[in-house]
């Protein structure tokens, strides 16, 4: 056990009671730090900063850092709005916790105003996979040709074919939704799923509208045969925490 | 709680689109509240090696 603290998320209207029994990094027992209104959910962090640094870059460890973190988000977010922090927020001490959250109190005051009632819904979509038709060796050197270039030419017209898709349901889907923003395409390789990742998206949603918004994505999944979706969430809203969140897209 | 994400079915790669891209980003007091661009190349390191150990997987199979 060491004084400093990892910080997992603000939060408002938390009693300790609220946070009886969960548990956060190296199962330490998470505890809130009060000021005012706000709630930090804090616990006790590791105490070997550089080993813990080594943890994160060996993806079994940092697998299971990111869980334990993302695990006390989404208790505290059942019971209360929450703004989360990003991985591996540590503070010397509780004072500091406290110091950090008198600082920025209109911040984060702000931040959980505009979050109050809502979630994030995690929206990809893939664009279909069909293996190109082979080139099949010729004798001659210019049918060769010619099936390289048609191949090329199907797979642009694939691509902007799935960018005009993309681009429909995206906006469907933001007129429903009060934010969005745009996470990285995720690599194929690291998915192990069929399909490219065109369309890796978060939605901030009034909480009331989650049916309605995750039916909508699958109608207009349903008429976009070249796009296959993937809703996740409800989450925190871990992509709509900054100050003055604008379209990151 | 760990068990209990695995239950819900949340795939890590979601979760560290959020843990490593979102969230609050504030510099905290210890070199380890690591400033965004070494957590996203820790990340990336992370991520890298996971797939080259995976190729390296599939390069064995007979």
């Amino acid at each position: 056990m060491t004084a400093s603290r990892y910080v997992y998320a603000i939060g408002r209207a938390l009693e300790p009671a609220d946070l009886a029994g969960l548990v956060g990094i190296d199962g330490a027992e998470v505890h809130p730090i009060a000021h005012r209104d706000l709630v930090a959910v804090v616990s006790a962090a590791p105490a070997d900063e550089a080993a813990l640094r080594a943890r994160l870059e060996r993806l079994d460890e940092l697998a299971v850092v990111a869980e334990a973190h993302h695990a006390v988000v989404a208790a505290v977010a059942t019971q209360t709005v929450v703004v989360p922090f990003r991985l591996a927020t540590i503070y010397r001490d509780e004072q500091r916790v406290g110091e950090v959250l008198h600082e920025r109190y209109a911040e984060f005051s702000a931040l959980l105003d505009r979050l109050t009632g809502t979630v994030e819904v995690g929206v990809k979509l893939y664009a279909e996979d069909r293996a190109p038709a082979p080139v099949t060796p010729s004798a001659s050197g210019r049918a060769y040709l010619q099936q390289l270039s048609q191949r090329h030419r199907r797979r642009d017209e694939k691509w902007q074919h799935a960018a005009a898709a993309v681009e429909r349901v995206d906006s469907s889907l933001g007129a429903l939704a009060l934010d969005r923003s745009r996470h990285r395409p995720q690599a194929a390789q690291l998915l192990g799923v069929a399909g490219d990742n065109v369309l890796n998206a978060a939605y901030l949603v009034p909480a009331g509208r989650l049916t309605e918004f995750t039916d909508l994505a699958h109608r207009l999944a349903r008429d976009e045969p070249a796009l296959r979706l993937e809703v996740t969430g409800p989450w925190a809203p871990y992509s709509f925490t900054e100050p003055d969140h604008g379209d990151r897209s | 709680m760990t068990r209990a994400i695995s239950e819900r079915g949340v795939a890590l790669i979601d979760v560290l689109d959020r843990l490593l891209e979102g969230g609050v980003v504030l510099t905290g007091d210890l070199t380890l509240a690591i400033a965004d661009v070494d957590l996203v190349r820790i990340s990336l390191r992370a991520l890298i090696c996971q797939v080259e150990a995976d190729r390296d997987d599939v390069g064995r199979q007979p």
